[in-house]
């Protein structure tokens, strides 16, 4: 009987742990830079290059830098949300376009609603690096002192914006 | 072509050494020192994007950047140390294709140790145990005759 016992029990343990795998999803990373200072960056306007947007300009506001491209396909899926959120005036969305063309960036935002405060333009992806971005779209959530409080890594979900990015919002704001 | 000779081919890239692409993936930089160096160290980091590739085999954009950075730090005189920390702070511990040692890694880096171990453990167990089942062990008259039952002979005579 034992001998059944043993094998049996480590191919359940083994089990377990393929099914817990099955649940993961390799593409999230655990990103390095949540809690520390955002990346210092200053960068041009997408609609209007001559002004420039820094990271130091929303000191004293908690606010989302959204990575977006007008070729990101996913960007398409999670922009009614942002549309949605931005409709709220909760948060202040700012949209980081990353390696896009100024025009089509521009295009993209009349067809699909524009819900950023301002977007800038990050064209060779220099800030994206910075930031550590791999898989546009990509969402940060920054304090008042200008942390990185969260990352979503891929397009947001209702569940998302409604379990965790609205709540942590509206308690740093608080804070 | 045929599916044999197909094969053959797939076979035959498949084991080309990873390094072979990358060193064709990265443009010819003046400097050939600079240039093992920028190969070297993109062969170490992971392509965050592709994952199972490393940056100097990927040819994703960000591959692409994340070269160009590598390159662009070595020619401003920044050692192998301060590159690899520039990609980690970014992109973290995952970037490494060798992840460092740490509380959180530890059963990552024992993890094959302890599995021989214990696979020698086992073994060992396993032929302790069997020491008791001599092959040359004599049978009892009852084995004996019970077998000769079943081999349908009648019998047979105790073996010299």
């Amino acid at each position: 009987m034992n001998k059944l016992l043993i094998p049996l029990g480590v191919f359940l343990v083994l089990l377990t742990f393929l099914f817990l795998g099955l649940g993961l999803n390799p593409r999230e990373i655990p990103s390095p830079l949540i809690d520390k200072p955002a990346p210092h960056f200053k960068l041009a306007q997408l609609q209007d290059p001559t002004r420039t947007f820094a990271t130091g300009d929303m000191k004293g506001q908690v606010w989302l830098l959204n990575v977006w491209a007008s070729w990101c396909v996913s960007c398409r899926e999670e922009h009614p949300l942002l549309v949605a959120l931005g409709k709220t005036k909760l948060v202040p969305i700012i949209g980081l376009n990353y390696k896009d063309e100024a025009s089509a960036g521009m295009k993209w935002l009349s067809t699909n609603g524009d819900p950023y405060n301002l977007s800038i333009v990050d064209r060779d992806g220099r800030v994206g690096i910075d930031f550590g971005v791999y898989g546009v779209p990509e969402t940060f959530v920054i304090d008042k002192n200008g942390t990185i409080r969260y990352k979503q890594i891929g397009p947001l979900t209702a569940a998302a914006l409604e379990q965790k990015i609205v709540p942590l919002v509206r308690d740093l704001q608080n804070s | 072509m045929s599916v044999a000779a197909l094969v053959l081919v797939a076979l035959w890239v498949g084991a080309m050494p990873a390094s072979a692409f990358g060193a064709q993936a990265l443009p010819t930089m003046e400097d050939p020192i600079a240039a093992t160096r920028a190969v070297r160290l993109s062969d170490q980091l992971r392509c965050l994007v592709c994952q199972n590739q490393t940056i100097a085999e990927s040819n994703a954009e960000l591959a692409l950047d994340l070269r160009q950075k590598i390159r662009e730090q070595i020619a401003a005189g920044k050692t192998d140390d301060e590159i690899i920390a520039y990609m980690v702070d970014r992109y973290g511990d995952f970037v490494l294709y060798r992840p460092p040692l740490k509380a959180t890694t530890l059963l990552l880096w024992a993890g094959p140790g302890l599995l021989f171990f214990g696979g020698l453990a086992v073994l060992v167990r396993v032929l302790r145990s069997r020491r008791g089942l001599e092959p040359g062990a004599p049978l009892s008259p009852e084995d004996r005759e019970r077998a000769a039952r079943l081999l349908g002979a009648g019998p047979t005579k105790e073996a010299p």
